[in-house]
């Protein structure tokens, strides 16, 4: 594949206290893949995604965006947190947190204005939160509350997106609208890079997959690596799962 | 003294004109900045900051060996900032939780503080009374130049609030979000910190070091129910604030032996309860009455739905029934029928209850109608 790479991930090792939660992860994911990030729980999953958009600290390694490092490549990239990171009874509206998405090509001390309303809007149409734009957040259902957040990240524009577990606690109308989204974003060239638990969809969803558990097992095309072996050394058990063609 | 006699006061005399500016402006500040810690789940923060200000007094005392308020406000400062410092080491340093460090630098320093107070009490320096009021504050200490110091603090404040405005928003709402978006959330969080530490030590001397956190938090909890929009939110905190200083000073003026700082805090304290009570979306009132609402529709949604299926039953809609048969079947109460017929969607007929027309419209259409008022 001649495809060029969007992000690349060198020798990344993070640790809380003396316990590697990420352990020497290199990582190549090709411009306008669909991924999924899989493995259990405390595999470090949510992690990676942190680590590469420096939230978190990693004790050693480097990211690069489209070849150059990520602090200068920012705006290239967008991300949608877990949605049970923040606060929904904090009293904003949809509209207000999908403008939030603006904040950061406007800078420090920039208002936004009808240039950016529009924008937020459009992205509120995209995931079909418009009606409930001037809702308040915490009036909004679990799902919805995801649209707001992918809006969010729809609204920056951005070549990159990073999503940390967009189908948790949503239910199957959202989850299809979100992955329709997605399948979107990559038809347009955009890379999207999903942290996913739901092995069952994995196939159906997603065309590129990388298998984690504190150190990367696998990364690769699904059809390609997919397995029951690759499954099994992420998981410690014997996975059996059925691969749709 | 009546009202109109007070407000004439206010304007007239010098001690009570300000005192009772000096209080409005630090409850306007305090309750402004009170909604930023509330919403970032800070509460205890500033309970921890205005305790571990304590020691920076008196050893300021020790150091000048005057009581000048601008001298010791300056050595609080620096033992809050000192004291908010530790408190974010230990977060980030130790596996200790939040908790656990404010308690720790709280006590800590409070007990530090109030060990030098007691040595400076058994000094021969006859200027040491009256430190410990820093304790409880005494706003009849406060004069002119006191009020100036925190009209320009809050003006600073104001100005730095409407600046950077966007960027505490989004910090407040999602600092990981803000981090990726460039901006550099260390730096607005010391910004929001540091004024908050400004704001209590401005308040040591009126309301004093125990009270001082329920200056901060009090409007803000109360402004939190009226409203669902954060600039809303804010600037009615600042009035809750200020009204509180404005009535605390008023009822401590007309009262003998009534210590200000205390009465500030208690009717700030009124203001909360109002809000939880009365608030018509979040008060505690209106929830129950919603809630009783709700039971009572759903008993008549009920009765009517079971009327539409046994209606449909029979050829015409109006087909009359016993109430004993509506009643064996699930327990209809009188009462609902007769509030169905008020609403003309049931016809009573000697003792037999019927659909009318409009009622089996009405329930036919009852589930549909239902489920666009959940969307």
């Amino acid at each position: 594949m001649s495809k060029q790479i969007a992000v690349k991930v060198d020798d990344l090792t993070v640790a809380y206290n003396y316990k590697p939660v990420l352990w020497d992860i290199d990582l190549e994911i090709p411009e306008g893949v669909l991924m999924a990030i899989v493995g259990p729980n405390g595999a470090g999953k949510s992690t990676l995604i942190k680590s590469i958009l420096g939230i978190l600290k990693p004790i050693a390694g480097s990211v690069s965006i489209y070849d150059k490092p990520y602090e200068k490549q920012r705006q290239l990239v967008a991300y949608v947190p877990q949605k049970g990171s923040v606060d929904w009874d904090f009293p904003t509206t949809a509209l207000d947190v999908v403008m939030m998405g603006t904040y950061g090509s406007l800078g420090w001390i920039k208002r936004p204005g009808q240039k950016q309303k529009k924008a937020a809007l459009e992205a509120l149409e995209k995931v079909g939160m418009l009606p409930f734009k001037g809702r308040q957040i915490s009036q909004l259902s679990g799902g919805q509350q995801q649209r707001i957040f992918l809006a969010r990240a729809l609204v920056q524009n951005a070549s990159i997106y990073f999503m940390d577990e967009p189908f948790q606690g949503v239910d199957a109308t959202t989850e299809i609208a979100i992955i329709n989204i997605l399948k979107e974003l990559r038809k347009a060239g955009k890379t999207v890079i999903v942290v996913h638990h739901d092995l069952q969809t994995v196939p159906e969803y997603f065309d590129w997959v990388t298998f984690l558990n504190v150190k990367k097992i696998a990364t690769g095309p699904v059809k390609d690596i997919f397995n029951d072996d690759n499954l099994t050394k992420t998981y410690g058990i014997n996975y059996k799962v059925s691969i749709q063609e | 003294m009546d009202i109109t006699e007070y407000i004439k006061l206010v304007f007239t005399d010098y001690t009570l004109r300000t005192i009772t500016l000096g209080t409005a402006i630090l409850g306007a500040v305090t309750g402004m900045l009170g909604s930023f810690a509330v919403l970032r789940k800070q509460s205890l923060l500033g309970d921890a900051i205005s305790h571990a200000a304590l020691p920076g007094i008196a050893i300021a005392f020790l150091i000048t060996g005057a009581k000048d308020s601008n001298v010791l406000l300056l050595g609080a400062l620096i033992s809050g900032l000192i004291g908010t410092f530790w408190i974010r080491g230990i977060i980030s340093k130790t596996h200790l939780k939040s908790d656990t460090a404010l308690g720790l630098i709280l006590s800590l320093f409070f007990g530090f503080g109030m060990l030098l107070l007691t040595f400076i009490q058994k000094q021969p320096n006859a200027n040491q009374a009256g430190l410990d009021k820093y304790l409880f504050g005494q706003a009849a200490t406060l004069v002119e130049s006191d009020v100036w110091m925190m009209a320009i603090v809050t003006g600073i404040c104001l100005f730095v609030l409407l600046l950077f405005w966007k960027e505490f928003k989004i910090l407040l709402f999602d600092a990981d979000y803000t981090k990726t978006l460039g901006f550099n959330t260390k730096l607005i969080d010391i910004l929001i910190t540091s004024f908050i530490v400004l704001a209590i030590v401005l308040g040591l001397q009126t309301v004093g070091v125990v009270l001082m956190s329920a200056m901060l938090l009090a409007p803000a909890a109360a402004a939190r129910q009226w409203t669902n929009s954060l600039s809303v939110m804010v600037f009615l905190s600042a009035i809750f604030g200020a009204f509180s200083g404005v009535f605390g000073t008023a009822v401590s003026a007309s009262q003998n032996n009534l210590s200000t700082g205390p009465v500030i805090v208690i009717v700030a304290g009124v203001f909360v309860l109002v809000s939880f009570i009365f608030s018509p979306s979040r008060g505690l009132l209106f929830k129950q009455i919603r809630f009783i609402k709700n039971r009572r529709d759903l008993k008549l949604h009920k009765t009517l739905a079971f009327m539409y299926n046994i209606a449909e039953t029979h050829e015409n809609i109006s087909h009359p029934h016993a109430i004993k048969i509506l009643n064996n079947f699930q327990g209809y109460t009188k009462a609902t029928l007769q509030k169905l017929v008020q609403k003309n969607y049931v016809k009573l007929d000697g003792t037999m209850w019927s659909l009318t027309e409009e009622g089996f419209k009405i329930a036919s259409n009852l589930y549909n109608q239902q489920n666009d008022n959940n969307e």
